[in-house]
């Protein structure tokens, strides 16, 4: 059977829902549990992932051939670590507030294993055309995720989305939302969601299957 | 039977070249980002502090940077530095009150705040976190929760018969013991935030508030001769 080709939409998409980094390969979860206590925290983090997986992707792909095998770890961080910085100081130019929220896990985004994987699996081996792809669909799948658990966890913790309040003055918060046990809560609602949508399109793709036969 | 294949070895020349080559680069994006932004960055900074300078002091027109020299007199000074202190005047041109910022550890990490204290009150009236990392829902609510907060109102801070210290040291008590003037309503659930807070008044108003009544009037005099 022919192997189909895959195109260039499909570097982008795969992202999106297959590969979804948070809610299929499960990376990232440092910053997706930690910095997704309101939704605006988790837009903030879910953006500067993606600049960071965009421009450190970039900049693989584009100097791979110069990148002996032996060192290519110790490159890819230091390609990874430079973005990170610039990240950091273009969110202080935008906003010491947003600054102040996402803390110490801007600096973080260094480490995690999302960007790194896709630095070595991906950009490492193809042109900046695809590599541009995979790392925004691999960026907006992270950013969506963090999206989803950060609105869960700001109307349950706080009784409001992005800072408009929901709710009257009476609703009682549920404070364990805001704290790191609260994303856990929200993340595994997500899974069983996402587990459940895609075990159904898996049982639905064999069914077709199989009447096809 | 297939041979294996020979890999070729990197050599030390490419090995530099990579890794130098790629440092340089990595530097290069740096310092463009950074002259790109600075200007911005500082700006902000200027503007998150006149803002903090404006909640905690709104009677505040007019400030002038402080520093406690070398001697232990109050100066005035044209750069501020990691942790703040100005004079501030109203419309017309009297001392309204100092804006001091001072730090301390709290829960997670440290904690850095900015007072007012007001000079006809000989208390802090105002309170403002500047940075903090503290738990959020639970140490975070010193910045929300009002009992709290309405401590700060007119917190006392009167110096002893000396004037060397304050004559009553500023403390947080347990939710709903407050029952003197310089004593700050704890919060059940931040425990150790609330006390944090206390202890960081107690040391840098200990510090600042004998200086700030022994100098600020002369300080004031000289800006405005100048």
């Amino acid at each position: 059977m022919a192997r189909k080709e895959i195109t260039p939409t499909d570097e982008f998409v795969k992202g999106l829902w297959r590969d979804n980094p948070v809610f299929v390969q499960v990376l990232g979860m440092c910053p997706a549990l930690a910095v997704s206590n309101t939704a605006m925290n988790a837009l903030a983090m879910g953006l500067a992932t993606t600049f960071v997986l965009l421009m450190s992707g970039l900049s693989v792909s584009l100097l791979r051939n110069l990148i002996p095998r032996e060192a290519r770890i110790v490159c890819y961080i230091c390609i990874i670590a430079t973005f990170v910085t610039s990240v950091d100081y273009l969110i202080m130019a935008l906003s010491l507030e947003l600054h102040r929220a996402l803390g110490a896990f801007i600096a973080l985004i260094v480490v995690n294993c999302l960007i790194l994987g896709r630095a070595e699996a991906f950009a490492s081996k193809h042109g900046p055309g695809r590599a541009l792809l995979d790392g925004l669909g691999m960026g907006v799948g992270f950013t969506a995720a963090l999206l989803f658990i950060g609105v869960v966890r700001e109307i349950l913790g706080s009784g409001a989305v992005f800072g408009v309040p929901l709710f009257p003055d009476g609703f009682q918060t549920w404070t364990i939302m805001v704290l790191p046990s609260g994303g856990f809560f929200a993340m595994a609602v997500w899974l069983l969601l996402a587990n459940r949508i895609r075990q159904k399109q898996e049982d639905a793709e064999k069914r077709a299957a199989r009447a096809g036969t | 039977m297939i041979a294996p294949q020979e890999v070729r070895q990197t050599t030390a020349w490419e090995m530099y070249r990579s890794i130098v080559g790629i440092g340089a680069f990595c530097a290069l994006v740096i310092v463009i980002v950074f002259q790109g932004t600075a200007a911005r960055i500082h700006d902000n900074q200027e503007r998150f502090l006149a803002a903090a300078i404006a909640d905690v002091l709104p009677v505040a027109e007019r400030t002038v940077a402080i520093a406690i020299g070398g001697d232990g007199s109050l100066v005035a000074v044209d750069n501020v530095s990691q942790l703040p202190a100005f004079l501030a005047y109203d419309g017309s041109g009297a001392l309204a009150g100092a804006a001091v910022a001072g730090e301390g550890m709290g829960y997670q990490d440290v904690i850095r705040v900015l007072y007012a204290y007001s000079f006809e009150k000989k208390s802090i009236v105002g309170f403002k976190i500047l940075e903090s990392k503290e738990t959020p829902g639970l140490g975070d609510r010193v910045e929300v929760e009002p009992h709290f907060l309405a401590s700060f109102e007119a917190l006392d801070a009167t110096l002893d018969a000396g004037g060397r210290g304050l004559a009553n040291p500023i403390v947080t008590v347990k939710q709903g013991e407050k029952t003197a003037p310089w004593q700050i309503d704890g919060i059940t659930g931040a425990t150790i935030t609330s006390e944090a807070i206390g202890n960081i008044l107690n040391s840098s108003a200990g510090i600042w508030v004998p200086v700030l009544e022994r100098d600020a009037e002369s300080v004031g005099a000289r800006g405005a001769e100048e």
